[in-house]
């Protein structure tokens, strides 16, 4: 079984949001860097549990990023995963990014490919079903769950309001979030061993991004909070009723 | 030319996000001077011709019972296919759970910029530029599609269909696809409103103090007909289900009205809800960050203010 795993750097999520360039970059000046917590929690650590109970398993990280995702992506080999490919690329349309990953999945042939639902800085959602369509592969997206049964995996994914159980032959690209697995941190054995896992970088191959950001926007001050005693709770649903018209 | 919109459904019924798509599409081919058309697949109950009333002139339905449920793979490709007969130059989608799994697929398998998360009509007036959301409803980014044809992802609750009247062609799509993806069970929650379609949410927190006393919560969300939330820790321990959970590392919502109970309004808790219209923080500690974030604030103790609330609302409800 060879799992690919793909790494996202992302903010930390108290990290200030704010603009610079005339509102055109994300203000990087002391921001703390973490692995995107859907990558990180749920679709590696899953990664690592399948490890757990069927040895022969290989998992692979890819990270598509410039130098500085390197402590990113240790940290993630810390948790787990045998090595690490960083495609040399920084870019922020998902296209060119889900193009990297599907180039790395098609070298290395891999039965799973996982991700987390979506990024916490430019929430897409897009890698996966991206990567999967480059592949043509099934996708299921949002998962919850993830079991497998020789080749053939049974995964829960959302749905409004619920969730359902779906059947899908291996190979299969699965985007993952909370339900899948429980947030894990790296002991020492993990942290020691991550230094010399091997972290290939690789050039981009050649691809147009569809999309670029224009600008950036930070929404409008709330105009402030209209305070209701406590000892007249009803002056609220008042003003909801009249004043906001909402119930 | 034209606006091809796909219209979602589950178990034959179209569901909200649909209409607010379809009301967005038509939008779009107004101010692009073209007409709107509609996808759907899989078998329908409701009446597709009237949803013309939204402003689209055609629906395609693919009515294959193998399409009945969501297979993002066939999905894509009959939707490609169609966008591919039309001449669509914009496809638009809802960025709801089905949204998130096809159109990336169609923007990949088209070579078309897509823009996942949409909060506004596009502006066309240099270039094809698209608002959405970003860093989790931290901010906003303006993002600039290039290519010929353009995908958006309208994020729930952020349109509100304009009703024109009319009534549209309903013509059948003939399939062969293979879905290989086969859902085997499901479980949905019945009788309660999903909450990323809830224009009102009652949300718990911490302040709670256990699962015991969540019958107040449930109360005032069902005489308000709304859907219930909770944050992370009480997810965590299982007070509630994984799908109440909301914030960056949860769900995104965006309803008319969230009442949050028993919430401090932490960072990561606020990055899921606010972009909700009108909040309500009901909480004991005056210095609870959710205040700088409300409409409306009560410092209270739950246990005393919330019974009271649900009876004024019984009242007025003449529940
Ligand atoms: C990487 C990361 C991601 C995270 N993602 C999320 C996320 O997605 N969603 C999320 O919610 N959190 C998230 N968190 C956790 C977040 O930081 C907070 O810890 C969490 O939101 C706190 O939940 P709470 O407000 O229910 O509990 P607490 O912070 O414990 O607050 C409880 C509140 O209840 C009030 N209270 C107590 N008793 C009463 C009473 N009787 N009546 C009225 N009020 C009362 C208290 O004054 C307090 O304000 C994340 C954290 C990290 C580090």
């Amino acid at each position: 079984m060879k799992i690919l795993v793909c790494i996202s750097k992302t903010p930390d999520t108290t990290a200030k949001i704010a603009f610079t360039d005339n509102n055109t970059k994300f203000a990087q000046d002391g921001v703390q860097w973490i692995i995107n917590p859907y990558d990180e929690w749920y679709s590696l650590v899953r990664a690592i549990e399948l490890k757990e109970k069927d040895a022969a398993t290989v998992i692979h990280l890819v990270t598509v990023g410039a130098a500085d995702s390197d402590p990113i992506i240790r940290k993630a080999l810390a948790l787990g995963g045998d090595e690490a490919i960083r495609v040399n690329a920084d870019s922020h349309d998902s296209f060119y990014i889900a193009s990297q990953i599907a180039e790395v999945a098609k070298q290395g042939a891999y039965d799973i490919v996982f991700m987390g639902k979506e990024t916490i800085d430019y929430n897409g959602s897009s890698i996966g079903g991206m990567v999967a369509e480059l592949l043509d592969r099934p996708y299921v997206s949002l998962a919850t769950k993830f079991d497998l049964n020789g080749t053939v995996a049974t995964i829960n994914r959302e749905i409004e309001g619920g969730e359902e159980t779906c059947e899908v032959s291996l190979p299969v690209v699965v985007s993952t979030q909370k339900g899948m697995a429980e947030p894990r941190i790296p002991n020492m054995k993990g942290i020691m061993g991550a230094r010399t896992k091997p972290l290939k970088v690789q050039e981009p191959i050649a691809v147009d991004a569809l999309t670029q950001i224009a600008s950036f926007e930070l929404p409008p001050a709330k105009a402030g909070v209209k305070m209701i005693s406590a000892d007249t709770p009803e002056e609220l649903v008042r003003l909801l009723h009249e004043e906001a018209k909402l119930i | 030319m034209s606006v091809l919109i796909f219209i979602d459904q589950s178990e034959g019924h179209i569901k909200k996000s649909s209409y607010e798509v379809l009301g967005y599409g038509a939008a779009v081919a107004k101010q692009i001077g073209t007409s709107a058309e509609a996808i759907v697949l899989g078998a329908v109950g409701d009446d597709l011709a009237s949803l013309g009333k939204y402003g689209v002139t055609k629906i395609h339905h693919a009515d294959a019972a193998n399409l009945n449920s969501m297979d993002a793979q066939a999905y894509a490709k009959v939707i490609a296919e169609a966008a591919t007969a039309t001449g669509a130059t914009v496809l638009v989608f809802s960025n709801n759970v089905n949204g998130k799994a096809i159109a990336p697929r169609v923007s990949a398998r088209l070579k078309a910029g897509l823009v996942a998360g949409a909060v506004a009509l596009p502006d066309t007036s240099n270039g094809f530029v698209v608002k959405k959301g970003v860093f989790s409803g931290k901010a906003f980014a303006h993002i600039s599609v290039n290519t010929a044809i353009k995908v958006i992802a309208l994020n729930p609750n952020s349109y509100q269909p304009a009703v024109t009247g009319g009534t549209a062609e309903v013509v059948k799509l003939a399939t062969s696809v293979q879905p290989l993806v086969k859902v085997t069970a499901t479980n949905k929650i019945t009788g309660q409103v999903p909450l990323s379609e809830a224009e009102l949410v009652v949300s718990g927190g911490r302040g709670l103090k256990g699962p015991e006393n969540w019958g107040m919560i449930e109360d005032l969300a069902k005489l308000l007909g709304a859907a219930t939330a909770c944050s992370r820790p009480v997810a965590d321990a299982h007070w509630r289900p994984h799908h109440e959970h909301v914030g960056q590392t949860g769900g995104s919502i965006a309803p008319n009205l969230y009442i949050a109970v028993g919430i401090s309004g932490a960072i990561q808790h606020l990055a899921g809800v606010n972009r909700s219209k009108v909040i309500v923080v009901i909480n004991k500690d005056p210095e609870a960050p959710f205040f700088k974030a409300a409409d409306y604030g009560i410092v209270g103790d739950a246990f005393e203010v919330l019974p009271k609330i649900n009876e004024a609302v019984r009242k007025l409800k003449g529940a």
